[in-house]
């Protein structure tokens, strides 16, 4: 099976479409005043699920293309991944104004004393590189150290995750949910390069 | 002032009758046909607090506070209720799987009367107040209330704690048989249990609510009776309670059990002693976007700093 050439563009738009879904929705909710009894947490969990969800889409192309015979499927890894760290910043800038009201001296405190904040910074530092360097041309300058450097989003879901189990209190299924999704992303691609 | 502008919506909410007290109606009639199959009749007809709506309505406010109230709507809709689930939406999303009716109240351990109370065996309705108090949830958000209820002292003094009762524990209702939809995950070990120092207990601003506005408790909120200890974080302030139990050694409590370097015994509102995973220096007052000061004691110290004269706040957390 392959993806015609015919589909490409109109694919493309499609995921544009679904993966700004959650923030137009959130950007309605806000405007109507619907994200309920408390706005501010509303926007920062919604934006930081819905960066580890795309995330972890982002991490299934690579299984999904040996699994599917897609190859294909590598058109549409980078947009999805850039949408990842369009909501990992939204939920950083959202946690920046309104918890801790600017004060980047505060968020170094949170960095260094919380070990949650720790893993999700640290996540969200690291997407940084990663999107800058996903243009063709960082691609082409880089040559094959462009995917080592792009290993890197490993270290990003496992942070991503941690983040999310560590933030709940008592014990909760939902993040655990993430993790296991998480390990069987990691499972299929040490499985296929065991194979190799 | 405030009284006045609370009957006047109190009123018109009365003349209906409210979707939920309806379908609670059916309810009875459903469980009337059972009980009478059985040869036995309830012996009140609905939930528990109905019955004292009036007196709930009628209690005069005793204490107030200069902040602004949150509304009977955010109070009731965004819970931590981890019976009924976990996400803040659950517990009213799930409030009719709590039955309130019949009810009970099984005391026991260091007292000389002991048993199994009604709830009118042990509030005076007629002696009911409503209290504004600050609530500050230990996950650093906070709300403004007016409880309806009594001081918790008036409840235990009728049964006679001894001298060696040191410490008040309290439990939520589990039915291992029939669990509360939250009840059925390990979110936490149940039942729920907390508990307090018989000093704290008996202090004047510890409160037994079986109101919110004037009205009675509605399930999410913990009907038909919880705790209400004001310089504490929320968690401490039991829903549901169905035991009460006086020890001479320091009861376990729920949170504590679950993560003991999070959550001690005491969990007094204390903005310098932070929690391990988050900063209790601040809090986000719902209805408010950027975070306050968070208020030692949660602003209550002047009544309350001196029951922890000499000790350490930052290990007896």
């Amino acid at each position: 099976m392959q993806i015609s050439q015919q589909w490409v563009t109109p694919i493309r738009i499609l995921l544009h479409l679904l993966c700004a879904g959650p923030a137009i929705y959130l950007l309605y909710s806000t405007f109507f005043g619907s994200l309920g009894v408390n706005p501010v947490e509303t926007l920062t969990h919604q934006t930081g699920i819905w960066a580890i969800r795309i995330l972890l889409i982002s991490l299934a192309i690579t299984p999904l293309r040996q699994l599917l015979s897609l190859p294909k499927l590598v058109l549409y890894r980078r947009l999805i991944g850039l949408w990842a760290f369009f909501y990992a910043l939204a939920h950083f800038i959202i946690y920046l104004t309104f918890d801790l009201s600017f004060s980047f001296s505060r968020v170094l405190e949170d960095v260094i004393q919380r070990p949650y904040i720790t893993a999700g910074f640290t996540a969200l530092v690291l997407l940084v590189p990663l999107a800058v360097t996903s243009t063709n041309g960082w691609q082409r300058r880089l040559k094959r150290n462009w995917s080592k450097l792009h290993k890197i989003v490993y270290v990003v879901g496992i942070a991503a995750v941690l983040h999310f189990v560590w933030l709940r209190k008592g014990f909760q299924i939902e993040p655990l949910v993430y993790a296991a999704i998480l390990a069987i992303l990691f499972s299929v691609r040490a499985w296929n390069s065991l194979k190799k | 002032m405030l009284i006045k502008t609370k009957k006047s919506w109190e009123l018109s909410e009365n003349e209906v009758t409210s979707e939920a007290l309806f379908n609670r109606r059916r309810d009875f009639m459903k469980l009337s046909g059972a009980a009478l199959a059985l040869g036995y009749m309830p012996a009140t007809a609905w939930a528990v607090l109905e019955q004292f709506t009036q007196q709930i309505a009628d209690a005069p406010n005793t204490r107030t506070l200069d902040e602004k109230l949150n509304s009977f709507e955010d109070i009731t809709s965004y819970n931590n209720f981890y019976e009924l689930g976990t996400a803040k939406g659950d517990p009213i999303r799930n409030a009719d799987a709590l039955q309130t009716d019949p009810w009970s109240i099984e005391v026991g351990g260091e007292c000389d009367n002991p048993g199994t109370y009604a709830i009118e065996d042990l509030i005076d309705f007629n002696a009911l107040e409503e209290r504004i108090y600050r609530m500050r949830c230990v996950e650093a958000w906070s709300m403004v209330i007016p409880w309806v209820g009594v001081s918790l002292s008036t409840m235990l003094n009728k049964m006679a704690p001894n001298s060696n009762a040191k410490y008040v524990a309290f439990e939520t209702i589990y039915d291992r048989d029939r669990p509360l939809p939250g009840q059925r995950s390990r979110a936490l070990d149940w039942p729920y249990r907390e508990g307090l120092r018989i000093d704290e207990a008996m202090h004047p601003l510890t409160m037994m609510a079986v109101g919110i506005y004037g009205k009675p408790l509605p399930n999410q909120s913990g009907a038909p009776l919880r705790l209400v200890v004001p310089w504490k974080y929320g968690f401490k302030g039991i829903k549901s309670i169905t035991k009460i139990n006086f020890t001479e050694t320091q009861p376990q409590t729920s949170w504590n059990m679950s993560a003991p370097r999070e959550y001690g015994f005491y969990s007094n509102v204390n903005p310098e002693v932070n929690h391990p995973r988050w900063s209790q220096a601040n809090e986000r007052r719902i209805g408010e976007f950027f975070r306050r000061d968070t208020l030692m004691f949660n602003g209550y110290a002047e009544e309350v700093a001196s029951m922890y004269d000499g000790m350490d706040l930052s290990t007896n957390y």
